[in-house]
C-alpha cells in the first residue's frame, strides 16, 4: 500500500478546534475565527504532506474532534 | 440564420431567442424522434466503448459544464466501475446561463442519444436527467416518452428535478439532488467518478457536453475538429446578455473574437466591459477584450475562461464596481452554509464591496449600500485592502469552489474597474465618462 501523501480537509464537517494547526503548524495557521489556514498561501484543501511530517499529520488526523481530516493518496 | 424554436405545441414563451449555425448543435434540433433521426441518423450504439473513447479523445472533447475537463477521460475512468450511474446534468443553475435550457428543449433527441452512448460505454444501468421545472424539462419528457415507447433507450433514464439554488449544478450537488437530500455540494475527497451517486462510480456530464457527444459518434473526431481551434476544437453554446438585452443563446466555434460572439447575439451599442464565464467569471475591459478569442488561452492571460459560456456585456454607462457588488451579494447569498470560511467570509465581503460601490454615488438612493450601516460621507481608502484581506480569507477555503469563483469575480472587477476604484475612493464614479 503506497504511503498518503496528501491532507484533506472537510469543510463540511471542520468546527475550528484548531488542533490540526497545533500538531501541524509546519503547514497549518489559524485564522481570526479559529479556522485552518495554509500556511504556505496556497488554498487550504489538499496539503501535500512531505515525508518528514507524516507522523505530525497522522496525529493530526486522529486528533480533529470533528474527525475533518484524513490522508490521501491523490492523482490530479 | 435566425428564429425561434419550431414547435406548433411547445410552450416556449419564455425561452430566450436562438442564433443557428448550421451543421451543429442547434441545427440538429428536431421536434420529435422521427424527425431527429431522420435529420440525425439512429443512435449509433453498438460502437463500442474503446472506439468511442478513442474518438472522443481525438475529437478533443472537454466537458461543457464550466470546468472544460477532458470527457474522454472521465469516460474511461467510469468504464472500469462496478454498478456505474451516468447523469445529465442540466440543473443551469447560474440565473445568467439559458443554454442548457434551449438545447434540451430544442434538441432533447441529441441530449438524450449522448446519455445513452455513455451509459453503454460504461456498461452504465441507471442513468438520471437533473434538470430544473420549466418548459425544456417537459419537452425533454416527452422526449422520453417517446423513445421508451419506442424502446431506443438500453438503459432507462429517470428524471430529478434542480431546484434553482445557484450550487445546485455542482457536481457533488448533483448527487445529493438525486439521493434525494438537499442539493449542497459535498466533501470531495474521493472522485465522484470513483465514489458517486450512493458511493457508485458515477459519470456527471452537462446535457451539451452529452449533445455534443452524439454528434460525435455520428460524425467523427476529424469532423467536430472541423471548427474551433487545434487546442480547443469544436463549437460551444454561449448565453449572451447585456442589461436590459437577452439572454440570447449563440453557438459559435472555440476562439471566435468575443465581439463577434456579442455581433452575432444582436448586441449594439457601446461596451464598457464584460464578464466573461458567468457570476465565477472574470471582467475583460473592452478594450483589448472585444478583440480576444473566446478560448482557454487567450482569457487566461485576464484571469477569465469560456465557463459555461455566460457572457455579459455591461455598457459604459454602468458601474462595473456596482455590478459586481450585487453579484457578490447574491452569491453570498446563494451560500450552501456548510463551510464558515465561505459563510461568514462572503458575506463580510459583498458588505464591504457594496460599501466601495456605494462610495462612487454619494446621496444616490437607488445605488446598493451596506445593510445596517449609514452613508459613508467619505470614502474609506482602506477598502481596497481589506477586500483584499477577506478575500485571501474565503478563497481556497470550502468543499466546493464558490468561495474561489466569487473571488475571482470581485478580483477582474477591481481590475479591470481600477479607474473607478481610484474615482470612487474620491467619492464620484467614471461611468458615463468619456474617459475610461
Amino acid at each position: 500500500m503506497t504511503r498518503p501523501r496528501v491532507l484533506h480537509l472537510d469543510w463540511t464537517a471542520c468546527a475550528g478546534h484548531g488542533q490540526c494547526a497545533e500538531l501541524l503548524p509546519e503547514l497549518l495557521r489559524r485564522d481570526e475565527l479559529g479556522y485552518p489556514l495554509a500556511v504556505d498561501g496556497g488554498p487550504t484543501r489538499d496539503l501535500v504532506v512531505p515525508p518528514e511530517l507524516a507522523a505530525h499529520a497522522e496525529r493530526a488526523v486522529s486528533g480533529c474532534p470533528r474527525l475533518a481530516l484524513r490522508l490521501i493518496n491523490r492523482r490530479d | 440564420m435566425t428564429g425561434t424554436l419550431a414547435s406548433s405545441d411547445a410552450p416556449l414563451g419564455s425561452l430566450a431567442s436562438v442564433r443557428v449555425v448550421p451543421g451543429r448543435l442547434l441545427a440538429a434540433a428536431a421536434p420529435d424522434l422521427d424527425s431527429h433521426v431522420a435529420r440525425n441518423g439512429v443512435l449509433p450504439y453498438d460502437l463500442g466503448t474503446g472506439p468511442l473513447v478513442a474518438e472522443v479523445e481525438a475529437a478533443g472533447l472537454t466537458g461543457r459544464g464550466g470546468a472544460a475537463f477532458p470527457t474522454w477521460r472521465k469516460l474511461l475512468a467510469a468504464a472500469h466501475g462496478q454498478r456505474t450511474v451516468v447523469i445529465a446534468n442540466a440543473a443551469e443553475s447560474e440565473p445568467a446561463s439559458a443554454k442548457d435550457a434551449t438545447l434540451l428543449a430544442s434538441a432533447p433527441h441529441l441530449v438524450l442519444d449522448g446519455l445513452q452512448l455513455a451509459a453503454a460505454a460504461i456498461n452504465a444501468q441507471e442513468a438520471y436527467l437533473y434538470a430544473k421545472d420549466g418548459p425544456a424539462l417537459v419537452l425533454a419528457q416527452r422526449a422520453l416518452v417517446e423513445r421508451q415507447a419506442r424502446g431506443v433507450d438500453r438503459t432507462r433514464v429517470r428524471v430529478v428535478v434542480a431546484p434553482p439554488r445557484f450550487v445546485a449544478g455542482e457536481e457533488t450537488a448533483v448527487l445529493a439532488g438525486i439521493e434525494g437530500r438537499d442539493a449542497l455540494p459535498r466533501d470531495k475527497a474521493r472522485l465522484v467518478v470513483e465514489f458517486g451517486l450512493r458511493g457508485r462510480p458515477t459519470l456527471v456530464h452537462n446535457a451539451e457536453t452529452l449533445a455534443q457527444l452524439a454528434l460525435i459518434a455520428r460524425h467523427g473526431a476529424r469532423w467536430f475538429r472541423e471548427a474551433g481551434t487545434a487546442g480547443e476544437p469544436g463549437t460551444f453554446l454561449a448565453t449572451v446578455s447585456s442589461p436590459g438585452t437577452g439572454p440570447v443563446v449563440v453557438e459559435m466555434p472555440y476562439g471566435t473574437p468575443l465581439g463577434e460572439l456579442l455581433g452575432l447575439a444582436g448586441l449594439s451599442g457601446p461596451v464598457g466591459a464584460v464578464l466573461v464565464g458567468g457570476y465565477h467569471g472574470g471582467w475583460v475591459p473592452a478594450n483589448p477584450g472585444l478583440s480576444l478569442p473566446v478560448s482557454r488561452a487567450a482569457l487566461a492571460a485576464w484571469d477569465a475562461a469560456p465557463g459555461a459560456g455566460v457572457v455579459f456585456a455591461l455598457p459604459p454607462t454602468a458601474c462595473g464596481l456596482d455590478t459586481a457588488a450585487r453579484i457578490l451579494a447574491y452569491l453570498a447569498e446563494q451560500s450552501a452554509r456548510q463551510c464558515a470560511p465561505c459563510f461568514t467570509g462572503l458575506p463580510r465581503l459583498a458588505s464591504v464591496a457594496a460599501a466601495l460601490a456605494a462610495a462612487g454615488h454619494p446621496g444616490n438612493p437607488g445605488r446598493l449600500a451596506p445593510a445596517g450601516q449609514r452613508a459613508l460621507s467619505l470614502p474609506d481608502p482602506a477598502l481596497p485592502g481589506e477586500l483584499s484581506r477577506l478575500s485571501a480569507l474565503v478563497s481556497g477555503r470550502g468543499a466546493c469552489h464558490h468561495p474561489d469563483g466569487s473571488v475571482r469575480m470581485l478580483r477582474t472587477a477591481l481590475g479591470t474597474f481600477a479607474g473607478d476604484v481610484q474615482a470612487h475612493l474620491d467619492g464620484y464614479c467614471l461611468a458615463g465618462r468619456s474617459h475610461r
